[in-house]
């Protein structure tokens, strides 16, 4: 197992840009996951960590070894793909001991190695079918077989779960997660799916348009998103932005929004006057009919113990998370009342967070 | 299925059915009867294969398959009573009509001649079109669709066309009248037909295969061989049959150029002359041989031929 190191990593197609300048590294057993829209380079990125594509520019280093130039096949790093890509005209036994047939192993080891690993998968079971009669779960498993037989540097993964059920996806999920678990294989996998990242993610890197948005922990994600497009891309629903403007001050605490007075983490840097927006989750948002913060139900969406309820307000609809008890009918008058430790505000033009307590507030809890 | 059945508004009804089998019977019958008349006539005697009006019904001979694969003389009475007992059935049939088996025809170097020159055309078409179908399919070949094209284009025109510069240069080259000459030239048409028709079936064959097996360690050869070519077969397969029926049935150039050591059996049969005129029963005792390797290889590889066929008409 190893550390991947990628430093001012570029990728283009003629005049097309699909990866700007990305820089990140994976720790040692570190279970990482790039996450953005279709396009947006992530699997791109992994192809040139696999070495199926070379980068314009920038370096890849695996466990401290440079390998932008080098072949796949001198990489030692374990690929699965989206469509599994299981050889059809091999049993599940031959497409799992398929990698280790090429370091010219000898059978016997190549047999008990290839069991070992469908044991550990509980596909035991399976090893003489042929793969084109499998189960899309099974199939992945006999993927996964394959790429964990070598026992390679790392594991590289492509929307793995892209063509499953829902069902066997929720169950791959936990079972991929599991797996990491016990043997802490250094993990990349690419995904467009916020719940795949969040719930197996030790670090995620949120990718648009080439370029890395913000790179953290799924906590760090959720909650202090570094620009408007993470806040929006990651939630169900996403961050509601109400606009306001004027500059900000350092150590401001209030800003005002639609004529209401509104607290926010304290300011920590100088803003020129600009269009701003306050970045609310749905779930900060409470009705008090005591506050001057005001808007009409527009419609409420029923989720069992909680419920959506979009509210309209002089700059749009904005949805609120509230407990599934409370009435509420469309047209009604409701105050919001917005929970201050919570919020994040943002540079509209740049799409960039402005720093407050809450960034510092969490650097301190990490360090200290 | 019942008759309760609702009607469906893709299956074809009873009636489209019972009219499409009718045609296809017909079209059926229509194909087979020339092939059923020179199966018959083959087994015929030179006067009744002649008769008229002809015979439908006639005593089966061998006398035609004799012919083919003999050359006789013709001897007196005197002679031939004076030699021993027949040596075999062929013998006593010639015997009858005052002749003697003076030694083997040369059907079957002719016959050899057309299976090495078929079989090593189709070969190396399909060996060079699999290759160069994966080059095109898998890799950024620059100017890849004008070279495409101009692969195309060497089809535009019958290839009977270039009869007489092919002549020319092989009669310089040394190239008339040899079987790698032929080779060559079977090829060079049918290696156009395999670029295309093996270019569909590997475009269809997703890269990751590949990609996974240069990733588990394998180089790009080792990768083509051990993962593209196993899921290549159906349409190898494919490209082979149309390939050497090509060959095998081509007459024009053979006619052209082959007409000794080289000659194909296309050009050969034809030639065949008995006493007093073509002896169409060893003709058709000729065809008759001649279809059977290609039958054989047709029925064999008739689900790939099919799908040859049918490709890309369903997108997956």
């Amino acid at each position: 197992m190893a550390e991947i190191r990628v430093q001012n990593l570029r990728k283009a197609f003629g005049a097309f840009v699909a990866v700007q300048d990305s820089n990140f590294v994976v720790e040692d057993g570190e279970f990482f996951v790039m996450l953005g829209p279709s396009g947006c380079g992530k699997t791109t990125t992994l192809r040139m960590i696999a070495g199926l594509e070379l980068p314009t520019g920038g370096k890849i280093l695996l466990g401290g070894e440079d390998v932008t130039m080098r072949r796949a096949r001198e990489r030692d790093i374990a690929f699965v793909f989206q469509l599994f890509a299981l050889y059809p005209h091999m049993n599940v036994r031959k497409n799992i001991g398929f990698p280790l047939l090429a370091q010219g192993m000898p059978a016997a080891e190549i047999r008990q190695r290839v069991e070992e690993t469908a044991k550990l998968l509980r596909i035991d079971h399976l090893l003489d079918k042929s793969v084109s009669g499998l189960a899309g779960g099974d199939r992945q498993r006999v993927a996964l077989g394959r790429a964990i037989v070598r026992r390679p540097k790392c594991f590289l993964m492509d929307e793995p779960l892209g063509t499953l059920d829902t069902e066997f996806r929720d169950l791959m999920v936990h079972e991929l997660r599991e797996l990491h678990n016990r043997i802490h294989a250094t993990t990349v996998y690419v995904t467009h799916d916020q719940m795949e990242a969040m719930s197996m993610a030790d670090k995620i890197a949120v990718m648009n348009h080439g370029v890395i948005e913000q790179f953290g922990t799924p906590r760090e994600i959720y909650e202090r998103p570094a620009t408007m497009f993470v806040a929006d891309f990651i939630g169900s629903p996403p961050m509601n932005f109400l606009k306001f403007g004027g500059g900000l001050a350092k150590g401001a605490k209030e800003i005002v929004v639609q004529g209401a007075k509104v607290a926010v983490p304290e300011v920590r840097e100088d803003i020129a006057p600009a269009d701003m927006a306050l970045g609310i989750r749905p779930e900060h948002i409470r009705f008090d009919d005591g506050s001057k913060l005001r808007g009409a139900i527009y419609g409420t969406e029923y989720l069992g113990t909680t419920q959506i309820v979009a509210v309209e307000t002089a700059d749009g609809i904005i949805k609120a998370r509230v407990p599934a008890g409370i009435h509420l009918s469309p047209g009604e008058q409701v105050g919001l009342t917005l929970s201050s430790a919570r919020l994040s505000l943002f540079e509209k033009g740049s799409g960039r967070a402005v720093r407050t307590a809450m960034h510092d507030q969490a650097a301190e809890a990490r360090h200290g | 299925m019942s008759l309760t059945t609702a009607h469906s508004v893709v299956a074809p009804s009873s009636n489209a059915k019972l009219i499409a089998g009718t045609i296809i019977v017909a079209y059926a019958l229509i194909s087979i009867v020339p092939l059923l008349w020179i199966f018959a006539t083959s087994f015929k005697t030179p006067p009744d294969s002649i008769a008229y009006p002809p015979k439908i019904v006639f005593q089966p001979s061998i006398e035609g398959y004799c012919n083919l694969f003999t050359t006789r003389t013709r001897q007196t009475p005197e002679y031939i009573n004076s030699l021993g007992p027949a040596t075999g059935f062929c013998d006593e049939t010639v015997r009858k009509r005052n002749m003697v088996i003076a030694g083997p025809s040369n059907f079957l170097p002719r016959f050899v001649n057309s299976l090495i020159i078929a079989f090593g055309s189709t070969f190396c078409a399909v060996f060079l079109g699999t290759l160069s179908a994966y080059g095109f399919s898998r890799f950024k070949v620059p100017l890849a669709d004008d070279l495409l094209f101009f692969i195309l284009s060497t089809r535009f025109m019958p290839p009977i066309a270039v009869a007489i510069p092919i002549y020319l240069m092989y009669r310089e080259l040394g190239l008339s009248d040899t079987a790698l000459g032929m080779i060559l030239l079977y090829t060079a048409v049918n290696v156009s037909l395999a670029v295309w028709l093996l270019k569909g079936f590997i475009d269809e064959i997703p890269r990751e295969y590949e990609e996974a097996a240069m990733i588990d360690g394998y180089t790009r050869l080792q990768a083509f061989w051990r993962t593209v070519l196993p899921q290549a077969t159906t349409g190898i397969a494919a490209t082979a049959i149309f390939c050497l029926i090509f060959a095998w049935n081509e007459y024009a150039f053979a006619a052209l150029l082959t007409s000794g050591t080289a000659q194909t059996a296309p050009p050969f049969i034809p030639t065949i002359i008995g006493e007093g005129g073509q002896d169409w029963p060893a003709v058709a005792a000729g065809t008759t041989i001649f279809l059977v390797p290609i039958l054989v290889f047709t029925i064999l590889l008739r689900k790939q031929l099919l799908r040859g066929i049918t490709f890309g008409a369903v997108r997956k």
